[in-house]
């Protein structure tokens, strides 16, 4: 069976510094993909180069058997691979309508209307379901700059949702959400997600996220990937205790969230 | 029909009967701030996507050059043939040029739009052929042989300044109300989104560049058989100054914008020359650096305050 | 041969006086991140201040080698006066907007010059030639230049020397090149920010004003003359890269070499060619020949 997704050798310099090196990894449908590393260590340029935004030094990158090399990002999420940002992607002076209306009219196959309206009764209907089962329907007509912080990542990650990719790609989806929220918002994704039969892969730096999500792990340092592996397993390994995530690390798997 | 439509038609249709009544300069002076109108809506298309060009006199000058060389040389003065000619040929210029052009930002598409219609102008000024800094006369428009009022053109140039300026005005409302024009909303807001939303920014782009230059082209013929008189200087880039200075006075959160500011534009230009000619330059500038300061939605968002109309 | 000598000297003489104004405008952006149109203005009011000075000057029956001074000074003082007039009174209150809005405002200020200047000076055209003429001229290759266009070329070429002396050499120039490239660090790093500005539109001002009040002897001063320059110091600083004095530097030459080769050559195209010129550059080269690095985005 062709894996989804396959990264071969994949490597990206800039000039004396190398953001990545030989980066091989492949996902299969359905998995659930944590990435770890310190800041520098390539998880964002690795998102970047699979979705087109940077090209690659070296390297290939397979989707589904295909060569997705040198593709822009708008090929690559329309073939289906779609990501959420670091630092969520929005249009900040439009209302959260606004800014799903625009990804649900961009979407349609073919030219775009120069004539019909966007916003129509249908349309609206259609962007009040998505933010409902995101949960943030009740911002409807709030302008998205005004909007705190979780709202704004939950917006992102539905908007990246909307092309119904078979592979979608978290750059931290919880980054800068206060710490009660984080588990909220994780679960508000993982039930949209798994609904939808995508692989998921995402990129995190608490630790508590990647163990109650994900059922594997991959590790990066320095532009490489340390360790690929199941989460637990990865984890307890020595390299990743050393150079990633520090000793003497003890997991909790909490069977409930406390929201104290 | 919808009942804004149905507004703006008859608003229109009393205008055009108001020519019939209105003295010469009047109807002059309007004809030619409807047309730079024109120029300014298209220039609303390409703003609200984020991007300031100071190069329309490229395709205002351009639309007008072809009324009058398409004029002389096709040996006729049917005033749909030249102006179609014109939008032609400003759409095929833009075409190749938009290529280019629309790959860049900010201060360089500023910049490299102001390099085109200079190049135009530069070859215009020496062309003796085309009258060289004189420029010259065009003939007054006919519509197929027929003129009203039995008076030669600017009555007719009137009427066509003002269906021009409705059916573009009701295409643009609609526009910026489509798929296309919300596209320039977003690219302005936020171009990576776009391009992660899978939609090809430089082509939105193009697509608005095309536009405007053809509605610039449109507002150019239509000045030429108005005024009755063409010169490099439509594309000297004051000119194109000019152009920006009105959409932001007009504002343009709405398409009316473009053209209440042109006539406010002509109106104060030509009371504020009358007054003081070494004055009129001074008084604009302060009042383009008064409506930035104060009303940076341009003088449209004072009619929405006061109708409590929304925008676009 | 001679045709060869003729185009160099005329493009040479052409890129000293555009070197001066647009070294102001480039420096003006660089610091400020503002495109300057009413560097035009600076230019014109250094001009008409530089004319009519020295015709008051002569006709009060001064030596005539004095003249030259008070062209320098007409151009020091003028441009000072409105640079400070128009940093403190008006660009403050500016600050901190949209680049573009910017170069809006300062297309304002352009308007608004442009009319001060008719009614301080009236539209009647000045012709102050005696600097011009009193420096003789000089054969080379039997073609005759003036004395004082060819001094004009090593006054430029002192002014280059005493900007990158400045910016390179001086402990200040440092500081200002260190806003050039981050502004909020230098800001961070206690460089007065607010202090650096004022002086730099200053100094661009007053070369702006050097510019106009240097080429005024030779040519016809009347209104327009602002607004027809800075069109042609924007092409040098786009070419030579925003920011850049070097860059201006290189513009100047390039764009005064090839209009010198179109007036000698093809004079239909001398309007043309330098637009042309400019189009060629940020087809293939936006940033212009010597540019400063962006930032990653995501």
């Amino acid at each position: 069976m062709t894996a989804l997704l396959e990264t071969r050798a994949l490597a990206r310099t800039f000039g004396a510094v190398t953001a990545a090196a030989d980066i091989n990894v492949t996902i299969n449908a359905g998995e659930i993909v944590g990435v770890i590393g310190s800041n520098g260590a390539g998880k964002t340029t690795f998102i970047n180069m699979v979705t087109g935004y940077l090209p690659p030094s070296s390297g290939e990158i397979l989707f589904r058997g295909k060569s997705i090399l040198g593709k822009a990002p708008r090929q690559v999420m329309r073939a289906g691979i779609c990501r959420s940002f670091q630092v969520a992607q929005l249009f900040p002076d439009l209302t959260v309508l606004d800014n799903v209306l625009i990804a649900y009219g961009m979407l349609k196959k073919g030219p775009l209307s120069l004539i019909r309206p966007l916003s129509t009764v249908h349309s609206i209907k259609q962007a009040k379901v998505l933010l409902e089962e995101y949960d943030i329907a009740e911002y409807l007509r709030e302008k998205v700059v005004t909007l705190p912080q979780g709202v704004r990542k939950l917006l992102d990650i539905a908007l990246a949702m909307i092309g119904k990719p078979q592979v979608l790609l978290l750059d931290e989806p919880t980054s800068g959400v206060a710490i009660d929220d984080k588990f909220e918002l994780m679960d508000t994704v993982m039930r949209a997600v798994r609904s939808s039969g995508a692989a998921v892969l995402f990129v995190e730096h608490d630790m508590d996220v990647i163990a109650r999500y994900s059922t594997r792990l991959i590790a990066f340092y320095d532009g490489r990937v340390l360790a690929d592996g199941p989460t637990a397993k990865v984890l307890k390994d020595d390299k990743v205790q050393e150079l990633v995530t520090g000793h003497h690390l003890e997991i909790s798997y909490p069977k409930e969230v406390s929201h104290a | 029909m919808r009942y804004s439509t149905m507004f703006v038609i008859s608003g229109a249709t009393a205008l055009l009967a108001a020519g019939l009544v209105m003295p010469g300069w009047l109807t002059f002076l309007l004809t030619l701030a409807l047309a730079k109108g024109l120029v300014v809506m298209g220039l609303l298309l390409l703003m609200r996507a984020g991007m300031v060009s100071f190069g329309q006199g490229l395709y205002y000058c351009l639309g007008a050059y072809c009324v009058g060389i398409g004029g002389d040389y096709f040996e006729t003065q049917n005033a749909l043939v030249l102006i179609l000619l014109a939008v032609l040929v400003c759409g095929a210029l833009a075409a190749v040029i938009g290529l280019l052009l629309c790959r860049y930002r900010d201060i360089f598409f500023a910049m490299f739009s102001m390099a085109f219609s200079m190049i135009l102008y530069g070859v215009l000024i020496k062309s003796s052929s085309f009258g060289s800094s004189d420029g010259f006369n065009v003939k007054p428009p006919l519509l197929f042989g027929w003129t009203p009022g039995g008076e030669s053109g600017p009555l007719l140039a009137y009427g066509l300044a003002v269906v021009a300026v409705t059916a573009v005005g009701i295409f643009a409302w609609h526009y910026l109300r489509s798929p296309m024009g919300y596209a320039g909303e977003a690219v302005r807001e936020n171009e990576i989104r776009v391009e992660y939303l899978g939609i090809s920014v430089a082509r939105v782009i193009y697509i608005k560049y095309l536009l405007a230059a053809s509605m610039a082209g449109l507002g150019g013929a239509i000045t030429a058989l108005a005024a009755g008189h063409i010169d490099p200087e439509m594309a000297y880039w004051t000119t194109s100054g000019e152009f920006v200075f009105i959409a932001l006075m007009g504002g343009t959160g709405h398409v009316a914008g473009p053209v209440l500011g042109s006539v406010l534009f002509e109106l104060i230009r030509t009371y504020a020359f009358q007054i003081s000619p070494y004055t009129w330059q001074m008084i604009l500038g302060i009042a383009l650096l008064a409506i930035i300061l104060y009303l940076p939605k341009g003088v449209w968002s004072l009619v929405e305050r006061v109708t409590k109309r929304t925008a676009v | 041969m001679k045709l060869v000598i003729a185009m160099l000297m005329d493009g040479v003489i052409y890129a000293s006086w555009l070197f001066i104004i647009a070294a102001g405008l480039t420096l003006i952006y660089g610091v400020m991140r503002i495109l300057n149109m009413a560097h035009g203005s600076f230019y014109a009011i250094g001009a008409y201040a530089g004319a009519s000075l020295v015709g008051v000057y002569l006709a009060g029956g001064y030596p005539p080698w004095g003249a030259y001074f008070m062209l320098l000074g007409a151009a020091i003082f003028s441009g000072a006066l409105v640079g400070i007039l128009i940093e403190r009174g008006l660009l403050r209150i500016m600050y901190g907007r949209d680049e573009v809005v910017m170069i809006l405002v300062t297309y304002a200020i352009l308007l608004i010059l442009e009319d001060v200047i008719k009614l301080v000076w009236g539209v009647d055209a000045y012709f102050t030639y005696q600097p011009y003429t009193l420096l003789g001229r000089t054969k080379l290759a039997g073609i005759a230049f003036a004395n004082y266009d060819i001094a004009l070329i090593f006054v430029s070429a002192s002014i280059c020397f005493l900007l990158w002396w400045g910016l390179n050499r001086t402990r200040n120039g440092k500081l200002l090149q260190a806003v050039i490239h981050d502004r909020d660090t230098a800001a961070f790093l206690g460089i007065n920010v607010t202090r650096m500005f004022t002086v730099t539109f200053v100094i661009g001002a007053m070369l702006g004003a050097l510019a106009g009040s240097l080429t005024a002897p030779g040519i016809s001063v009347m209104p327009g003359i602002g607004v027809e320059v800075i069109i042609l110091a924007f092409a040098v600083v786009v070419i030579g890269g925003l920011g850049s004095v070097g860059g201006a530097l290189l513009g100047a030459l390039i764009v005064g070499l090839s209009r010198s080769a179109a007036v000698h050559l093809y004079p239909d195209a001398e309007l043309f060619v330098i637009y042309g010129v400019m189009a060629l550059v940020l087809a293939f080269r936006p940033q212009g020949l010597f540019a400063i690095a962006t930032a990653r985005k995501i």
